[in-house]
C-alpha cells in the first residue's frame, strides 16, 4: 500500500522535476543561467502589487477559457477554435466600446453580452461544419481562428482605424466608460472579471455534474452513436457545448480589450486558448483544478514578461515549460498504466474517438 | 495433417477455458467441435491456429511436436484458421488480400498471382473476381478468398467458425463441397466450430463436444440429431411456452415503403403488426431486413411510402419521436449501440428515465437499484457498464426500455448469450408481449426464428417473403427462402 | 506562353514543394495508422535547426539532415505516446504543436534575420529546354526534383509492393495484419518516423530555399495545419496530396499577383485569409462525398481506374492502438 502511494507520488511530480530541468538544460544552452531566470520570472510575477495583478489578468481569460473547454471535451469535442472565439468575443465587445453610447454601468453589460454573442456565433460555425457538414471541428476550428485574425486586422487597418493613421497596431483607445473599472490603481484588476470566473465556475461544475444536460452532454462524449439510441439529442448536445464554450470564450476575449489592452489589437488572444487546452489536457474534466493549474499556468506566462527586459531572453521559454510540463504528464500517466496496469484512471479527457453526430443520425 | 492435443490448459483470471483437453484428428477427416457459448470451443481454435498461447500442454503434428506463437507461425506449420469475420482488409482488392501475406519478393507479379487464385479457387468451384473491392464482397466470398489464400499457403488443416452463419444456402453446398473435396483428395483435415447440429450431420466425420472448458465427449458420425443434442447439453431444455395471442390492434404499419441501404434496396413494401404479435425477421447479413426493422424505429427514412405507429403518422420523423410515440430500440452491438463505456450503470438509468432538467441522484440510484433487483442484473450501481458481462448488459439494456412500448424492435436479441440469458431475456420480452407490445426482431438463429414467431418476413437482396404461420414452418424451408429460393415459399 | 505567367506557374511549383513534402510524409504515417497532429509546430523546429545547422556548419547537407532528425524525433514521440504509452494520439500531438513551435522560437532567438547558406539552384540539363514545362518544373533547387521522386516513389510503393500492402494493412486493419505475420508496432514506429523526417525536411524547404532564413514569428505558421488538412482533402492518395498542395500554393501565388494588380481593390488583409476559406471549403467538398459522387457520372472503365484516387476515406485504424493477442 505505501509502495503504491510511493509510486503514485512519484509519478506525479517525476514529470515537473523533468520538465524543469530539461528546461534549464535548455536556458544554459542558449547562454543564460538558469538561476538568472528563476529570479526574472519570480520578480516578474510576484515583485509588486502590479506584477501580481499581471498574473491575475492572464489567470482570468485562462481560468474562464479552461471551464468552457472542460463542457467540449465533456462533449467529446477538441475546441481548438477557442482562440477564434476569444477574437471574435474581442471584436463584438470593441464594437460595443467604440460605437455605442450608453452610461457606464449598462455599456459594459452589453459589450459583454455582445462578446457572449460573437464567441457563441463563432463557436457555433464550427459546430455548423462538424454537425452538418461532417468537417472535423480541429481542422474547422483552426481555420476560423485564423480567420477570426484575418477579420481583426482588417478591422484595425481598415474600418476601425484611429484617426492619426492605421498600421495595425490597434483601434483608439477606447472611452473611459466602455473599459472595466480597476480594484485600483496599485492593484490594476477588474473585480467583475473575478465575479465572472467564479460565477462561471459555479454554473459549469453544477451544470456537469447536476443537470440532465452535463449528462447528455457525458453519454455523447463517450459514445454518441449509443447516446442517440437512448434518445440523447446528440446533435443539440454537440451544438450547445460548443456555443457555451464559445460564450466563455467570448467573455475572455472581452476581458482583453475591455482591460488588458483598452483597445482591439490583432492576435488579441495572445495563445491563452491554446494555453487553457494544455490546463485541460493536464488536469482533466475537473472544473476546480482547471482554475488552480490555470493560476501556476498564469505565474509562469505573466512572470517570463520579464526575461526580455531583465535577460533579454524570448518569452517563448514560458511556453517550453508549460509545454514540457503537459507532454510529460501524458508520457508519464501512460507509463504509470504500464507500470500498475491501472487504466482506469486515464484522467486526461477521452477524445479519441470522435463524435460523428450528423451521420449516425442518417445511415442506420 | 494428423493433428494431436495434448493437456491443453488455458486459464482467463478465473474463468478455466480449457481444462486438460486431449483430442486426435486424423488426416483427411471432418471433424466436428460442439459446445454452447463459453464451453471453451474458440479458445482451443485460437490456440491451435496460434492466436493464443495455451497456459500448458502440447500440440503433435503429424508425430512433430509443434512449437508456435503466431497465426503465421501456424500457417507455416500448417493450420490455418477462416474467422468468422474473415481477417481481410476491406481496403484491398481481392488480389491484394490473397497476395499479402504470403511469401512474395518487395515486388510481385500481380499476372502470377492472379492466375494461382483463378486455379485454386476453380477448382473448389469458387467465383472471385480478382480486382473487386474485398467491401463490395458477401461473407461467404470473403470466406472462400480466405480458404484460397490459406490452401496456397499450404495449409493442410482448416479450421472454420461458425463458417455457415451469414452465407447463402447456395454458398454453403459449395464450400462443403470444396472441404469434402480438400478432405478425400489433399488428406486436408479440418475443424468445424458450429452450433448448427443439421450441418455438422451433413459434412463431419465425428464430433467432439465441450462443455465448462472439458472435452465431455466424442461420437462418431452418422448420428442423429437427439443423440447430438443430448451429446451437447446433457439433457433437452425447453423453451418458454409461446401461443399467439390476437388483440385486432395495429401497432406499427409500413405502407409501400421503399427504404434504400448500402447494398440493397427494399421497394414497396408494406407490413403491418398489431399488437401482442411476435414478428421475426430473417436473413443474411445486408438482405433488407435490417433496412424494415431500422425504418420502424425512424433510423432508416424512407425515399417513398409512410409508416404510422397505431394512429400517428411517423413518415419521415427523426428517431427520437419514434422513440416519443412509443418504440423502443435494442441494436445487435451493444456496447456500440446502445450502452456506454464510461458512464456507470445509475448514469444509464437516470440518462433513460430522467426528464427533469436537474437530475435527482438519489432518486436515480434508488430506481437503479430497483432496477438491478427486477431485471437480475449482477453490478452494483456505480460500476461502469463495460465491467458487466455480456448477460448482465443485454439485461440492464432491457431495462433501460420502457416497460410497455407500443413496439419493440430488436436485432439480434440473444447474440452472444449462453442458452439460460437466452431464455430469461425472451421471457421477459413474452411478458411484455402479454401485455401489448408488439415485437419485432431479427435473428441469424433459425431455431430462434422458429420458435419464438408468429410470423417471419424472409429477405434476400431486398425481396421480401412472408411466411403467414410460422408454426407451419422448418427450419429447412426458412434456410432455403434466406438462400432466395422463393419459388417453393409457402406464404406468399 | 506569357513570360510572367510562366514565372507565376515557377514559383508555385517552388513554394508548393515543402507541402507536398510535408503531405505526402503525413500520408505515409497516416496510412500506416498514426496520426501526427504536431506538424505546425515541427515544421518550424525542423525549419530553425535546420537553418542553424547549415549556418554554423556551412554545409546545406548537414542542415537537411539535422531538420530530418528534428522531425523524425518529434515523431518519435508521437509513436512512444500512442503505441508504446497508450496516449491520445492527438492530444500528444496537439502538445507537440505548441511546444515545437515555441523551442524553435526560444533556442532560434539569436538566429533571426540574418543570411544563411541556402539550396543552389539547379536547372536540369535537356528537360530545363523544353519550352514552358522546362521553365516550371526542372529550373528549380534539390528539394523540388526531390519532391518529385518522392511522390511517385511513394505512390508506386504503396500500392504495387509487398511493402505498401503491410503498410496499407497496419492502417486499415491491424489484426489482420499482425494474422499474416507483420509486426503491427514495429512498422508503425518505423512509418511515423519516415514521416516525421519528410516533415522535418519540409521545415528546411523553407529556410534554406523558399523563404531563406529564420524569423519570429516564423514564416511557415499554419502551413502545418495546411499539410494536415491537403492529406485529407487528397484522400490519403499521393497524387491528390501533391494536387492540395499545388492548389494552396497556386491560391498563394495568384493573391501576391492580385495585390501587385492596379485594378483590383482587395485589402491585402483579407487576401491573407483565401488559404483558410479554401481549408474549409475543401474538407466540406471531401467529407460531403462530392468528390466520390464524381465517380458515379463517370464512364465505367474511368470508374475503375480512379476508384483508389477519388475514394476518402480514412484509413480504418487511423489514430487507434494495437494489442497483440
Amino acid at each position: 500500500m505505501k509502495n503504491r502511494t510511493l509510486l503514485t507520488v512519484g509519478f506525479a511530480l517525476l514529470p515537473i522535476i523533468a520538465s524543469v530541468a530539461i528546461t534549464a538544460l535548455l536556458i544554459v544552452a542558449v547562454g543564460s543561467n538558469p538561476g538568472d531566470v528563476f529570479v526574472a520570472v519570480t520578480e516578474g510575477a510576484f515583485r509588486d502589487s502590479r506584477a501580481f495583478a499581471g498574473v491575475i489578468n492572464f489567470w482570468i481569460p485562462l481560468a474562464l477559457c479552461s471551464l468552457g473547454l472542460i463542457v467540449t471535451f465533456t462533449a467529446g469535442l477538441w475546441n481548438i477554435g477557442v482562440e477564434g472565439q476569444m477574437m471574435i468575443g474581442a471584436v463584438f465587445a470593441a464594437y460595443g466600446a467604440l460605437f455605442i453610447d450608453l452610461p457606464g454601468p449598462v455599456l459594459i453589460l452589453v459589450e459583454i453580452l455582445l462578446a457572449m454573442l460573437g464567441g457563441g456565433l463563432w463557436a457555433a460555425l464550427v459546430g455548423f461544419l462538424k454537425t452538418r457538414l461532417a468537417v472535423h471541428e480541429i481542422f474547422g476550428g483552426v481555420a476560423l481562428n485564423a480567420l477570426a485574425n484575418v477579420w481583426a486586422i482588417y478591422l484595425i487597418s481598415g474600418p476601425w482605424a484611429p484617426p492619426s493613421g492605421g498600421t495595425a497596431q490597434a483601434t483608439a483607445p477606447f472611452k473611459d466608460t466602455a473599459v472595466l473599472p480597476a480594484i485600483s490603481p496599485e492593484f490594476p484588476v477588474s473585480l467583475i472579471a473575478l465575479l465572472l470566473v467564479t460565477a462561471t465556475l459555479v454554473i459549469v461544475s453544477f451544470a456537469l455534474s447536476g443537470t440532465r444536460w452535463g449528462l447528455q452532454l457525458k453519454a455523447t462524449g463517450k459514445n454518441s452513436r449509443s447516446a442517440l439510441l437512448l434518445g440523447v439529442p446528440t446533435t443539440r448536445s454537440a451544438m450547445s457545448a460548443l456555443i457555451v464554450c464559445g460564450m466563455v470564450a467570448g467573455i475572455a476575449g472581452s476581458y482583453r480589450v475591455l482591460f488588458t489592452y483598452e483597445s482591439l489589437r490583432p492576435l488579441v488572444s495572445g495563445g491563452i486558448g491554446f494555453l487553457a487546452l494544455l490546463v485541460v489536457l493536464l488536469v482533466g474534466l475537473r472544473p476546480l483544478f482547471a482554475v488552480i493549474v490555470g493560476f501556476a499556468f498564469a505565474v509562469i506566462l505573466a512572470g517570463s514578461t520579464r526575461l526580455k527586459v531583465a535577460l533579454q531572453l524570448d518569452q517563448s521559454l514560458a511556453g517550453v515549460l508549460q509545454g514540457f510540463i503537459v507532454l510529460l504528464v501524458l508520457l508519464s500517466n501512460g507509463l504509470r498504466q504500464r507500470f500498475t496496469s491501472d487504466s482506469t484512471s486515464s484522467e486526461t479527457p477521452n477524445t479519441t474517438t470522435t463524435v460523428e453526430i450528423q451521420r449516425t443520425q442518417e445511415h442506420g | 495433417m494428423k493433428i494431436e492435443l495434448r493437456h491443453i490448459h488455458k486459464r482467463f483470471g478465473t474463468v478455466h477455458a480449457n481444462n486438460d483437453i486431449s483430442m486426435t484428428v486424423d488426416a483427411g477427416k471432418i471433424v466436428a467441435v460442439l459446445g454452447e457459448n463459453g464451453a471453451g470451443k474458440s479458445t482451443l481454435m485460437k490456440i491451435l491456429s496460434g492466436y493464443q498461447p495455451a497456459d500448458s500442454g502440447e500440440i503433435v503434428l503429424d508425430a512433430q511436436l509443434a512449437s508456435y506463437h503466431t497465426p503465421q507461425g501456424a500457417i507455416a506449420a500448417g493450420i490455418g484458421m477462416l474467422q468468422q469475420d474473415p481477417l481481410d482488409i476491406p481496403a484491398f482488392t481481392v488480389l491484394e488480400n490473397f497476395v499479402y501475406g504470403q511469401k512474395t519478393g518487395f515486388l510481385y507479379s500481380p499476372r502470377k498471382w492472379r492466375e494461382r487464385l483463378k486455379s485454386i479457387s476453380a477448382r473448389l468451384g469458387f467465383e472471385l473476381d480478382p480486382d473487386q473491392p474485398i467491401a463490395n464482397l458477401s461473407i461467404g466470398q470473403r470466406q472462400q478468398l480466405e480458404i484460397v489464400r490459406l490452401l496456397s499457403m499450404g495449409v493442410r488443416t482448416l479450421i472454420l467458425d461458425e463458417p455457415t452463419t451469414g452465407i447463402s444456402a447456395e454458398q454453403k453446398l459449395i464450400l462443403f463441397e470444396a472441404l469434402r473435396e480438400l478432405a478425400r483428395n489433399d488428406g486436408m483435415s479440418v475443424l468445424l466450430v458450429s452450433h448448427k447440429l443439421e450441418d455438422v450431420i451433413a459434412l463431419c466425420d465425428s464430433v467432439v463436444v465441450l462443455r465448462g472448458g472439458r472435452l465431455v465427449g466424442t461420437l462418431q458420425l452418422p448420428a442423429t440429431m437427439d443423440q447430438l443434442v443430448r451429446l451437447m447439453f446433457g439433457q433437452e431444455l425447453a423453451p418458454p411456452a409461446h401461443e399467439c395471442l390476437v388483440n385486432p390492434k395495429t401497432a406499427i404499419a409500413l405502407d409501400n415503403v421503399t427504404l434504400r441501404g448500402k447494398r440493397v434496396t427494399v421497394q414497396n413494401f408494406s407490413m403491418k403488426i398489431r399488437a401482442c404479435e411476435v414478428i421475426g425477421l430473417a436473413g443474411l447479413e445486408e438482405s433488407g431486413q435490417e433496412l424494415i426493422l431500422r425504418a420502424c424505429v425512424g433510423l432508416v427514412k424512407p425515399t417513398h411510402g409512410h409508416i404510422a405507429l397505431g394512429e400517428t403518422n411517423l413518415t419521415g420523423k427523426s428517431y427520437r419521436e419514434f422513440l416519443a410515440a412509443g418504440v423502443a430500440f435494442g441494436a445487435a452491438g451493444r456496447l456500440e449501440e446502445g450502452l456506454i463505456a464510461g458512464l456507470t450503470l445509475t448514469e444509464h438509468i437516470a440518462l433513460a428515465t430522467e426528464n427533469q432538467s436537474l437530475v435527482d441522484w438519489t432518486r436515480a440510484k434508488m430506481l437503479t437499484d430497483q432496477k438491478l433487483k427486477q431485471y437480475n442484473v449482477r453490478g452494483r450501481p456505480e460500476s461502469m457498464i463495460e465491467q458487466l458481462s455480456g448477460g448482465n448488459q443485454q439485461r440492464l439494456l432491457m431495462a433501460l426500455m420502457p416497460e410497455q412500448p407500443v413496439l419493440m424492435a430488436l436485432e439480434q436479441p440473444t447474440r452472444g448469450l449462453d442458452v439460460d440469458s437466452s431464455h430469461w431475456i425472451w421471457q421477459q420480452l413474452l411478458e411484455r408481449r402479454e401485455r401489448g407490445t408488439a415485437i419485432l426482431f431479427s435473428s441469424p438463429d433459425l431455431d430462434e426464428l422458429v420458435t419464438y414467431s408468429d410470423r417471419i418476413f424472409v429477405a434476400y437482396a431486398g425481396h421480401i417473403v412472408e411466411i403467414s404461420d410460422a408454426r407451419q414452418t422448418n427450419i429447412d424451408e426458412l434456410g432455403r427462402l434466406i438462400g432466395g429460393h422463393f419459388e417453393k415459399a409457402s406464404g406468399s | 506562353m506569357d513570360e510572367s505567367l510562366i514565372n507565376i506557374l515557377n514559383s508555385v511549383v517552388a513554394n508548393a514543394t515543402p507541402l507536398v513534402i510535408a503531405g505526402i510524409g503525413e500520408t505515409i504515417t497516416e496510412r500506416a495508422g498514426v496520426t501526427n497532429l504536431s506538424l505546425d509546430g515541427s515544421l518550424a523546429l525542423a525549419a530553425m535547426i535546420g537553418f542553424v545547422a547549415a549556418l554554423t556548419t556551412g554545409s546545406v547537407a548537414l542542415g537537411l539532415i539535422a531538420a530530418m532528425i528534428a522531425g523524425a524525433v518529434v515523431a518519435l514521440i508521437v509513436a512512444l505516446a500512442g503505441i508504446e504509452l497508450r496516449q491520445d494520439q492527438v492530444a500528444v500531438g496537439f502538445v507537440l504543436t505548441l511546444l515545437t513551435a515555441d523551442l524553435a522560437q526560444f533556442l532560434g532567438q539569436d538566429y533571426t534575420r540574418i543570411p544563411g547558406p541556402t539550396l543552389p539552384y539547379v536547372p536540369i540539363p535537356v528537360l530545363k529546354d523544353i519550352p514552358v514545362v522546362g521553365e516550371i518544373f526542372f529550373n528549380h533547387e534539390p528539394l523540388v526534383y526531390f519532391s518529385y521522386f518522392l511522390i511517385f516513389v511513394t505512390w508506386y510503393v504503396l500500392f504495387h509492393t509487398r511493402t505498401g500492402l503491410s503498410l496499407r494493412a497496419i492502417g486499415e486493419r491491424p489484426a489482420a495484419a499482425f494474422a499474416r505475420g507483420t509486426n503491427v508496432n514495429r512498422q508503425r514506429y518505423l512509418y511515423t518516423l519516415i514521416g516525421g523526417a519528410l516533415v522535418g525536411l519540409a521545415g528546411a524547404a523553407y529556410s534554406l530555399a523558399v523563404k531563406p532564413g529564420w524569423s519570429t514569428p516564423p514564416v511557415m505558421r499554419g502551413d502545418g495545419w495546411i499539410a494536415l488538412a491537403i492529406v485529407i482533402f487528397g484522400g490519403w492518395h499521393p497524387f491528390r496530396v501533391v494536387l492540395g498542395a499545388y492548389l494552396f500554393a497556386g491560391l498563394r501565388s495568384l493573391s501576391s499577383a492580385i495585390q501587385r494588380s492596379p485594378d483590383i481593390q482587395i485589402p491585402l488583409v483579407l487576401l491573407n485569409g483565401l488559404p483558410w476559406l479554401l481549408m474549409i471549403i475543401t474538407l466540406v467538398l471531401v467529407s460531403s462525398g462530392a468528390i466520390e459522387r464524381l465517380l458515379q457520372i463517370m464512364p465505367r472503365p474511368l470508374q475503375k481506374a480512379m476508384r483508389g484516387v477519388l475514394r476518402s476515406d480514412p484509413p480504418a485504424a487511423l489514430g487507434t492502438r494495437f494489442d497483440e493477442g
